[in-house]
């Protein structure tokens, strides 16, 4: 199988589950979707200067072919505001849990018993 | 001289910059020179901003490259009109807010207001400047990151839930933002606007599917910020539960989607763009009607003034993009006054729900009949000057507004959705505020009530909300002037060839 091929359905499954998880009711699960979109995002953009093996991203003697380096620089802009993001919300659902008693997105406890058998 | 001339253009962003760390600094040790600090840098700020939009007014579009590195492989800083208009916008609106913020204590709510109000403010400031789209993409994080934060400000288990659904969806917008830069930069290995525009003309038959996704990706993710129907949940219950202070500042955040679109639209996807010229465009009317339809049925709707408050700014942010929809030169002068008019008008409506939520003890700003308040006739006052200049009704500019894009929509294609809809807005909005302004402040729950007691106000409390009148009592008497400059920004932001030449040819002079 191609690389192409496997980035890119890696890609697909994460989209695919952060997508579902960022759905659910509860906000460890939104949590949790939104670090696998994240993720996707993160290799998606990372794949955008193409794929190739073996390349130098910088200036190297005698040397013709090249990565792309500014990829890499928009990844790692990308990673740190995504873990900044995901620190916050851990934070915030913790003191949501805290004040309201429920881990709901909305806040609503009753639905909880609602689903209860 | 010269040399703090050319470098002026950098002021707004790092202004706060270095105000907030300050701030931060001086905050835990001494209170009031915390307090000069942030305050001189809204005065600063202020300051650069009116000095820039004094620099544009020769119509010349003026580059900053970023250490000196030449567009496209470095960032650059643009200024043109419309980067200046908005800078002078939020200065005034980050000034009068501030104010507001210090008169009633609102910002000893909790620890950071000062620090967090600034970053807020680089945000912004530096969205409106940069002429890079990834760099678009760090000051809309630094923008938001801030806006959790002052969301926040002050707590209470409402705000945290609205807290935790307005983080999530931006959470969302930012991986669709960067799915759309990535995209774009497969397709053209250019991330710099002006670079872009000239790509994309460029390219063959074949990437067309993609140009065409990148760029709707790209106008949802603006849609997100604007609250454009569907994408507009989030924003009713987002500012109707943080404080009032802090959702007069976000007034102008649902601005930053639009303006984001006025620049990127006619620069990138602009008509030389082949296939994808105009991409949003078919989108964005019917959203816009649907915004402005829902936004004015929720002040009908609404239960408290804040509640109302909020759904009219997404009214007027419906509105004014039905008037950008268009894409055409006309109606962007007129969307150009209107958002001006929009944004002080959303703030004033919130101000003035802070002073009634102040001054009405346990009913807060619930649109029911109380005994007689302290104040309550310069609050009523204050409530239909702000809600007439929200609806759109003479004397105030929001008629103006309106006018302008009733006359410059009439004859382009779906004119008739626009006229039909801004008027029956207008009339819902009115009946929307008149049912809770004369529940509010004229019927009175029984005489012999005793008025609420409290602790004494101080009349200071009414600047603010004042001040902001008055400034749209201004843009009324100077509409003229105003219009004037909409028109010059509009027809810059429609030649973009322009705007390409200075920012790759580095010529400074047109």
């Amino acid at each position: 199988m191609s690389m192409e091929f496997l980035v890119a359905s890696a890609i697909a499954v994460l989209v695919a589950g952060g997508v579902y998880l960022s759905l659910r009711g509860r906000t460890f699960q939104v949590v949790l979707g939104l670090t696998l979109l994240s993720y996707a995002v993160n290799l998606f953009l990372f794949a955008t200067g193409r794929l190739i093996a073996n390349r130098p991203p910088l200036f190297v003697d005698g040397v013709t072919g090249y990565a792309d380096p500014l990829p890499q620089a928009l990844v790692l802009t990308a990673i740190v505001i995504t873990f900044g993001m995901t620190a916050l919300t851990v934070i915030l659902s913790l003191r949501s849990f805290l004040d309201s008693g429920t881990d709901q997105v909305d806040g609503r406890a009753e639905l909880d018993q609602e689903e209860a058998p | 001289m010269m040399m703090l001339m050319e470098h002026l253009v950098i002021a707004p962003v790092v202004i706060p910059a270095v105000t907030a760390p300050l701030a931060l600094l001086a905050m835990r040790r001494r209170r009031r020179v915390g307090l000069a600090i942030s305050l001189i840098g809204c005065f600063a700020m202020l300051c650069a901003a009116l000095a820039l939009f004094g620099t544009a007014q020769d119509d010349a579009i003026r580059a900053y490259p970023l250490g000196n590195w030449p567009a496209p492989f470095g960032i650059v800083l643009v200024l043109d009109r419309l980067a200046a208009t908005m800078l002078v916008l939020a200065s005034i609106l980050a000034l009068i807010v501030m104010g507001h913020a210090v008169v009633t204590s609102a910002d000893r709510k909790g620890w950071h207001f000062h620090p967090l109000f600034h970053f807020q403010m680089l945000g912004l400031n530096g969205a409106f400047l940069t002429g890079d789209l990834f760099n678009l993409f760090v000051f809309f994080e630094v923008l938001l990151i801030a806006s959790y934060g002052l969301m926040l400000h002050g707590q209470g288990a409402a705000r945290l839930k609205a807290g935790i659904a307005y983080v999530v969806v931006n959470i969302v917008g930012s991986a669709l933002f960067l799915i759309a830069l990535g995209l774009l930069y497969t397709l053209t290995g250019t991330l710099n606007m002006a670079d872009l525009g000239r790509r994309i003309a460029e390219l063959g038959p074949q990437d067309q599917g993609m140009i065409r996704v990148a760029g709707l990706l790209l106008m949802t993710v603006f849609g997100v910020k604007a609250a454009v129907v569907p994408l507009h949940l989030w924003l009713p219950r987002t500012y109707a539960a943080t404080m009032p202070v802090v959702a007069a500042l976000f007034a102008i955040m649902t601005k930053v989607g639009v303006y984001a679109m006025i620049r990127v639209v006619p620069l990138v996807f602009g008509a030389d763009a082949g296939a994808s010229a105009w991409v949003p465009s078919p989108w964005l009317l019917p959203a816009a009607v649907l915004t402005t339809l829902l936004g004015f049925g929720g002040v009908l709707a609404a239960r408290g003034l804040r509640e109302a408050a909020a759904f009219a700014v997404l009214g007027s942010t419906g509105t004014l993009l039905m008037s950008v929809s268009g894409w055409s030169e006309a109606a962007m002068g007129a969307a150009m006054y209107y958002l001006v008019h929009a944004t002080f008008a959303g703030a004033a409506l919130f101000l003035v729900a802070d002073v009634a939520l102040r001054r009405r003890g346990q009913y807060g700003d619930a649109a029911v009949p109380t005994p007689r308040f302290a104040g309550q006739e310069a609050t009523a006052l204050l409530f239909f000057a702000a809600a007439i200049a929200a609806v759109g009704l003479p004397p105030l500019s929001g008629f103006i507004g309106k006018l302008l894009i009733l006359k410059t929509a009439f004859g382009a294609p779906g004119w008739q959705a626009v006229w039909g809809t801004v008027l029956i807005t207008t009339l819902m909005g009115v009946i929307g505020f008149s049912r809770s302004g004369s529940a509010m402040f004229w019927k009175s729950s029984g005489s012999n009530a005793d008025p609420i007691a409290g602790c004494v106000r101080s009349p200071l409390e009414f600047a603010a909300p004042t001040a902001l009148v008055l400034l749209l009592a201004g843009l009324t008497f100077s509409a003229g002037w105003a219009y004037e400059q909409a028109r010059a920004t509009a027809a810059q932001v429609f030649a973009p060839a322009r705007y390409v030449s200075v920012v790759l040819g580095g010529e400074t002079q047109p």
